[in-house]
Parts: C-alpha cells; sequence; structure tokens
C-alpha cells in the first residue's frame, strides 16, 4: 500500500491518520521536508489556517510541498488545508478561499452532502469552515452549500471545506489511495 | 443543498477541539497582546481581563471578563477566542454564548459563583472546556457535556510541577481501567463518581472521548515538550507568555516545542536565548496561604 505523508504542524493529523491506517495505507507525519522523502500522496489537515502557514514558513515546507503537489502525488486537503492550497497560501490550487465564511463556532455544523463525482452523500462536518469565493477554470466544483463550492478538484488535488475524518466518512481517503496506487504504478511500471 | 444543517451537535463542539490539536491556545488582556499570540502561531486565543498571576495578586472576586474587551481581541483576530465563565454561573456562559465566543472555559482561576453545580453545558451551542485534576472530575465534565478537558495544574505561578501530578494522575487512571474486566468497571465507575456508560468507552479506547489539553503552569518550551510528552493533546499557556521577557519569542519558542515535542535539539534550538520566563512561585507557600485554585471544582 502507499505511504502518504500527512502534514502534522498543528490540527487533527491524527484523525486523517486513523482513517488511512484504517483503509491500510502506510502513514507518515511530515513535520519537516525531510520527512516528505518517498511519499506517494499528501494530506494537508484541518487546524487553524493561521498557525499552520507560520509553521510552513518556519520549517521551510514551502517549496518542498510545491514540488511534491506539481509532481503530481495526489494530494488531499480538508478546511485549513484546503486554505493552504489555494493562491493566497501555497498556490497549488487556482482558488480564492474566505476564511470562517459560515461564521464564528456557534455556526458550525453538520449535514449529509451529495458528491455525486466521488460515489454519493457523506457526512459533512463544517467547522469554522471556509468556502471557495473564486476559482478558474480548471477547477472542477464536486459540491456546493447556499451556492458557494465547498468541494473541489484541479488534477492531483482534492479539496474541501469539510472534515470528512471528523465524522469517520472514507470516500475522500479511499480516492486518495486509488490515486497514489495508479500513480505508482506508472512510475514503477 | 438539501439536506439539515445540524448546529451544536456534540461532533461539531468536538470537533473545533481537534482542530487545536498541537496547537498551544495563549491567555491574552488586549488586542494587542491577541495579536502577538497570533504572530508567534497561537492556535486560539483565551480573553481575559486579568491573567492569572495577575488574579492572584490582585485578589477579591474574579468574574467574567467585559464584552467590550471581549468583542476587542474578537475583531483583533482570526483563530479561535476563548473567554472563561465562573464555575455554574450559566448567565456568564450565555452572555459569552452571546458574544459568540468560539469555547467558553468553565475555569477554576474565576471565583466559583455555585457551590455545587457546574453549568449544565448540553444547553448551549457554544461548546465547553474544562478543567480536572483527576479521571472522575474529568468525566463528570464530559457527562455535563464539556466537549474538551484540561488537565489542571496550578494557574499563575509558572511552576509546572501540578501540571504533570495531575496529568499523570489521569492517565495513570486510563491505563488502570484499561486492565478491568465488566464488573470491575462498574465499580470503579461508582469510584469515580462518573456514568458507566462513559467509563466503559474510556476503558475500552484507552483514551478520553474528547481532546485533553494541559495547562496551569506551563512557562518553557520544555514545559510544554514535557506535557504533550505525558499524554497532553496540546497546552493552554496563561501568565507564562506576557509575563516573560521577551513574549513574542517565549510564544513562539513554545509553539515551536509544541509540534516538535519528541525532538531535544529542536526544543533546544527553540529555548536558546529567550530572556527570563515568568519568575513562578513554589505551590507550597501557596498552600500555606490555602490558596489554591484547582481545588476549586468538584
Amino acid at each position: 500500500m502507499p505511504l502518504v505523508g500527512v502534514l502534522a504542524i498543528q490540527g487533527d493529523f491524527q484523525a486523517h491518520s486513523q482513517v488511512l491506517r484504517g483503509l491500510g495505507a502506510q502513514v507518515r507525519e511530515v513535520r519537516t521536508p525531510d520527512d516528505l522523502h518517498g511519499v506517494d500522496g499528501l494530506v494537508i489537515p484541518g487546524g487553524e489556517s493561521t498557525t499552520m502557514t507560520l509553521g510552513i514558513e518556519r520549517e521551510g515546507l514551502g517549496e518542498p510541498l510545491r514540488r511534491l503537489v506539481r509532481s503530481g502525488k495526489p494530494t488531499l486537503g480538508t478546511c485549513a488545508g484546503l486554505i493552504m492550497l489555494d493562491r493566497a497560501h501555497l498556490g497549488l490550487l487556482d482558488v480564492a478561499c474566505r476564511r470562517n465564511a459560515f461564521g464564528r463556532q456557534v455556526k458550525s455544523f453538520e449535514a449529509d452532502l451529495d458528491l455525486p463525482a466521488l460515489g454519493g452523500a457523506v457526512r459533512a462536518v463544517f467547522i469554522r469552515a471556509p468556502w471557495v469565493a473564486e476559482h478558474g477554470e480548471e477547477v472542477e466544483v464536486l459540491a456546493e452549500v447556499d451556492g458557494h463550492p465547498v468541494a473541489v478538484r484541479q488534477g492531483n488535488i482534492l479539496a474541501v471545506a469539510f472534515h470528512p475524518e471528523a465524522s469517520g466518512e472514507t470516500t475522500l481517503h479511499e480516492w486518495l489511495l486509488e490515486q497514489a496506487s495508479s500513480t505508482n504504478g506508472g512510475q514503477t511500471g | 443543498m438539501d439536506s439539515v444543517r445540524e448546529e451544536g451537535t456534540f461532533r461539531v463542539k468536538s470537533g473545533l477541539a481537534e482542530m487545536l490539536k498541537g496547537g498551544v491556545i495563549m491567555d491574552v488582556v488586549s488586542a494587542e497582546q491577541a495579536r502577538v499570540a497570533e504572530g508567534a502561531g497561537a492556535a486560539a486565543v483565551m480573553a481575559l481581563e486579568r491573567v492569572p498571576a495577575d488574579i492572584r495578586a490582585a485578589g477579591g472576586v474574579a468574574r467574567m471578563a467585559d464584552p467590550t474587551k471581549v468583542e476587542e481581541i474578537q475583531q483583533a483576530v482570526t483563530v479561535p477566542v476563548m473567554a472563561k465563565a465562573r464555575i455554574g454561573h450559566y448567565v456568564e456562559a450565555e452572555v459569552l454564548q452571546a458574544l459568540e465566543v468560539d469555547y467558553i472555559d468553565e475555569s477554576e482561576v474565576l471565583t466559583p459563583a455555585d457551590n455545587a453545580n457546574h453549568i449544565d453545558k448540553w444547553a448551549f451551542t457554544v461548546p465547553f472546556v474544562c478543567g480536572a485534576t483527576n479521571l472522575g472530575e474529568a468525566l463528570r465534565r464530559i457527562a455535563e457535556g464539556a466537549a474538551m478537558i484540561r488537565s489542571k495544574g496550578e494557574a499563575g505561578t509558572g511552576n509546572v510541577v501540578e501540571a504533570v501530578t495531575h496529568m499523570r494522575a489521569i492517565g495513570s487512571e486510563i491505563r488502570r481501567l484499561g486492565t478491568l474486566d465488566a464488573s470491575e468497571l462498574a465499580a470503579a465507575a461508582k469510584d469515580l463518581r462518573a456514568p458507566l456508560e462513559i467509563v466503559r468507552s474510556v476503558a475500552s479506547a484507552r483514551k478520553l472521548p474528547v481532546v485533553m489539553f494541559s495547562a496551569g503552569g506551563i512557562a518553557t518550551p520544555s514545559d510544554a515538550a514535557l506535557m504533550m510528552r505525558l499524554g497532553a493533546e496540546g497546552v493552554f499557556v496563561g501568565s507564562g507568555i506576557f509575563k516573560a521577557e521577551d513574549p513574542e519569542r517565549t510564544a513562539a519558542a513554545i509553539v515551536e516545542a509544541t509540534t516538535h515535542f519528541e525532538d531535544a535539539a529542536r526544543i533546544a534550538a527553540a529555548s536558546r536565548d529567550l530572556g527570563a520566563p515568568m519568575a513562578g512561585t513554589e505551590i507550597g507557600a501557596l498552600e500555606a496561604e490555602g490558596g489554591l485554585l484547582q481545588n476549586r471544582g468538584w
């Protein structure tokens, strides 16, 4: 099974690791550029986007993360992970996010969200969640809430404003592992 | 989206604590301090009228912060803003919920308002964090609806010894539960004065059903890393930041050490030339005065 790097600067990286391990993947927590060596896929978890931004800067992780994702490794970002991937941060996803778009914590919610591109409905937990305010033509919108995109895909990147890992949903992680296996197969075969 | 939106579910409440994991929550008393904390990498800030060391020095009754203070801090930063309500003071909690703080700390650092009852936290949409010195106390708070636990230390002392004692107590009690059979668990629940259902879930998961941070007396990067090593999933730092000689660098160093808590070389690098940490207090001296905050709450 593929080796997935989970960015572990701050946030709910353990919840992602648990889902991935449950699906049979190997997981490595990523805190420094060296930790990225040899990973087949990447998860940028939920957490505080300001804290994560500062941590990525402190560790010199910006360029290594960009190189990894641009090399085609499948990448999943959830909530703060979506923000990290946007134009204003790592610049890997052609979207502009609005942070805390639904409001403060009292407005956080969960709901069933239809995600036909990935095979059906998921239980989506939105916690002080962002939404996509603007996006380029190459970005495919997979789901919306109140007319705002909350799940997008661009090439090897899947990014969502909610937390599949918080409700035990495995659909998005399964996508990541499938992509990682086929990318790997392509390289070694 | 057609489906029903559910706000304030336990998953949504405890979920925010999940997002704070591996992070540092810092006490702040002004917009300026809040910006320093956020700029140093705080995962959240706790809006206060005074830090615990000053509450201790001032004496008298310590209450919820002025709403103007809370709002000033909310406007200054984008990270979550927490605020403290007195134990049992559900009206202070309602006020903080109306202000839309992101988390309420029902805190022993303030003067308790009810000597018998904690707040019924299920009645709120906003999540609560509560302190605990032992497993029974933690589980009783969770039964009342707390969505996050912080092990208590002795706030405002800059002395980590009490935080260590309580974190070890909780960890060792959890490990012990893991060794008990079904009938022994029923007896343990009675001893812990906690619902059997929660006791069973802790015994099988070998951890609390909510995120547990450590708090009270953490003053250095090594203190923060020690608490992480003992099982904390993140740390609260109160007086330790803004009572230090160089708050900005101390804050950033504690954040760094909390991420790299298993890497002594990184903790060493983060700890260099920070200037003096807060002075700190011997616990024995406070005990003699009968002034331990940790004994509030039950």
